[in-house]
């Protein structure tokens, strides 16, 4: 029997319990399970002729109906989507491996800096989410132009060396700089919240023992901030995996990543199964990737 | 010369003076207190001697040497902190030999050191257990595997023993006085528990607003305290207003208002009509009938005021008929004599001649 079974509730509590439980669980009942599963359910249906599904069954033995396995044997079958997949990956990594060399030192600063100033840090930190996302993205349409002062300037130092010019917009370039940017306050944020909670004299027990500056950060501070390292990593990467407004806007015509895949799928192919079949092959990366860093957070973090 | 010497250091912190040109010598092999109340100025020497803080004024010496320009990590000696500090991603075994890493010893001899140390504290079971895993005894005595494994010229211990509970406290103070005695480490211990000072130290040094007190054996400040600050502050002792009538032949007469005269050893240096502070410890006080205390040469009628039974003595406080409360320990030599005089009993007190202390300032 575990401990929680021990406790018995009143009625009154138990009512209370479900008053408080029960609207947020149907409201991911209607809008996350029960879309799932048409989700799910989709991915085994023909496409409609004019978007939407065929129906599973039809008197009509000419129209498309049943159900089938032909969108993943589609997937499987060309090596592009898996190519696409992989990318993706790449710039989910690099978003977060970037984000992650941004957002410690500051993250340690905001930790460090005396309790009155630190407020007003996070808020900083957190003040791009005041305007919308969308006009933040373009914004980065002008910074990266090719009037813009960024692309004078690394162009006129090209142009000394004799180098062709390079167009920084439309670019993996410009889609990695605006991920980073768009993503960086979820990495700053779990990694605040771990090191503001390090109990300071562990520093001061690891100088007293003999341990320098350098020494103080890769034995002590780092270690224990692996739990943020992990919650935030899962935070800028799973959003990247996923994100299609980026690359839409930013990205060239080569910059497709899995979301735009199964935008297009549903917006202009209009190939509503094999849309369905993309986003549960995304959902069961993200799954995978999920339940590995719960894994790696378990082991690492014994001690929490 | 001194292991340690600590020369006229200041040290404050805006208008307040923590540490007031404090001098103390401590030797190798001492086991050294330093006790007062708290913001007294203990921990910040403490800090000082670390160096994770820095004197106003003043230098501070280990074995010779100026340690002014020393950072923390370089000097030879280690703190045990009042929170232990415990790393808490590492094992028992990896807390230990942090300080061994750090100072890059061979891995053979560092194991062997960790080992020898692990025995000492009585920890070698639990090597690879987690700090979270441990009781608060355990974890203070891996503090002190900690400090102890790199052998250093001294060890700090800032109020170790605070947090644990009053019986695991006692083992824990006769467990340090034999680790010191074993190791051979000079230790610097701060702490406001008075018992805990005088169970433990060599010397005790008793501080009070960033001044030293006083500096003395245990014994010595517990029977003959210099001031009325330190007598106060270790142990409980009855305090009387008295003026000197003779210093002569062998002995101090002493009128004290409304009591009478008191007898009490010679002091030298006071002279007849000198005011001062005539000091007695309880339990040098003895309580009883006219007939089991007229044998003491100072003996005087007083009522039982109050008394509280703690078990192994009877404190009473017995109201003198100048309405002076004088306080008397009643060891319960036999059983059921918790109550042997009940509240407004007629009683008397008394004491030795030689009994008690002049204070005079």
């Amino acid at each position: 029997m575990n401990e929680q079974e021990k406790i018995r509730l009143t009625p009154a509590a138990r009512l209370g319990k479900w008053l408080v439980s029960g609207p947020p669980f149907l409201f991911l009942l209607l809008f996350f399970v029960a879309p799932s599963i048409i989700m799910v359910l989709a991915s085994f249906r023909y496409p409609g002729e004019f978007g939407a599904l065929a129906p599973i069954a039809s008197a009509d033995s000419d129209t498309l109906h049943g159900l089938t396995l032909e969108t993943y044997e589609f997937f499987f079958s060309d090596i592009i989507y898996s190519y696409v997949f992989f990318k993706s990956f790449l710039v989910a990594l690099a978003t977060t491996l970037i984000c992650l060399t941004l957002a410690y030192p500051l993250a340690l600063l905001i930790a460090r800096s005396p309790k009155k100033s630190r407020d007003l840090m996070v808020l900083l930190v957190v003040l791009p989410f005041a305007s919308s996302f969308l006009i933040r993205v373009y914004a980065w349409m002008i910074l990266l132009g090719p009037q813009a002062a960024l692309s004078q300037v690394i162009n006129g130092m090209l142009g000394v060396f004799g180098i062709a010019q390079v167009y920084l917009l439309f670019s993996p370039f410009a889609v990695l700089v605006a991920m980073v940017y768009v993503h960086l306050p979820f990495m700053v944020l779990p990694l605040y919240t771990n090191l503001e909670k390090h109990d300071p004299s562990l520093l001061d027990a690891a100088q007293d023992l003999g341990a320098n500056a350098w020494q103080r950060f890769w034995q002590v501070t780092f270690p224990l901030s692996l739990p943020g390292i992990f919650s935030g990593s899962a935070l800028v990467f799973i959003p990247v995996l996923g994100m299609f407004a980026i690359p839409d806007i930013l990205g060239g015509t080569g910059d497709m990543l899995i979301g735009n895949l199964i935008k297009e799928q549903f917006l202009a192919t209009r190939d509503w199964p094999f849309g369905s079949t993309l986003s549960i092959m995304l959902t069961i990366v993200v799954l995978l990737l999920v339940w590995l860093a719960v894994r790696l957070g378990r082991t690492r973090g014994r001690y929490a | 010369m001194a292991l340690l010497e600590i020369r006229n250091v200041t040290r404050r912190f805006g208008d307040f003076v923590a540490v007031d040109n404090v001098s103390l010598n401590i030797e190798a092999g001492e086991f050294f207190t330093l006790l007062g109340p708290s913001g007294c100025g203990k921990t910040t020497i403490l800090r000082m001697i670390a160096g994770f803080d820095l004197p106003d004024a003043g230098q501070i010496f280990l074995d010779g040497r100026d340690l002014a320009d020393t950072p923390p990590e370089k000097r030879p000696l280690h703190t045990v902190f009042q929170s232990y500090a415990l790393f808490p991603h590492m094992s028992v075994a990896q807390n230990i030999a942090f300080p061994l890493k750090m100072a890059r010893r061979p891995q053979a001899e560092a194991q062997k050191m960790l080992h020898e140390v692990l025995e000492q504290v009585h920890l070698a079971d639990k090597a690879d257990a987690y700090p979270h895993e441990l009781s608060g005894g355990q974890k203070q005595r891996v503090a002190l595997a900690r400090g102890l494994v790199n052998r250093p010229r001294l060890l700090l211990l800032d109020e170790p023993l605070g947090a644990l509970d009053a019986k695991l406290r006692e083992e824990m103070q006769i467990e340090l006085i034999n680790l010191q005695k074993d190791v051979g480490v000079t230790f610097v211990f701060v702490t406001h528990a008075q018992v805990e000072a005088l169970a433990l130290s060599h010397r005790i040094a008793v501080m009070e607003a960033g001044r030293v007190a006083q500096v003395d054996e245990p014994s010595k400040l517990y029977g003959f305290p210099q001031s009325r600050f330190v007598a106060d502050f270790i142990g409980h002792i009855n305090m009387l207003q008295a003026q000197v009538v003779e210093s002569a032949h062998g002995h101090t007469r002493l009128a004290i208002a409304g009591l009478g005269e008191v007898i009490a050893s010679l002091h030298s240096g006071v002279t007849a009509g000198a005011k001062c502070t005539f000091a007695i410890r309880p339990e040098q006080v003895r309580i009883g009938t006219h007939g089991e205390v007229s044998e003491l040469k100072n003996h005087f009628p007083g009522t039982v005021h109050n008394f509280l039974y703690r078990g192994d003595v009877t404190v009473y406080k017995v109201q003198m008929e100048n309405g002076l409360l004088i306080e008397a320990l009643l060891p319960n030599a036999a059983p059921g004599r918790a109550e042997l005089y009940e509240v407004g009993d007629a009683v008397r007190v008394g004491w030795r001649h030689d009994a008690g202390v002049l204070l005079h300032e």
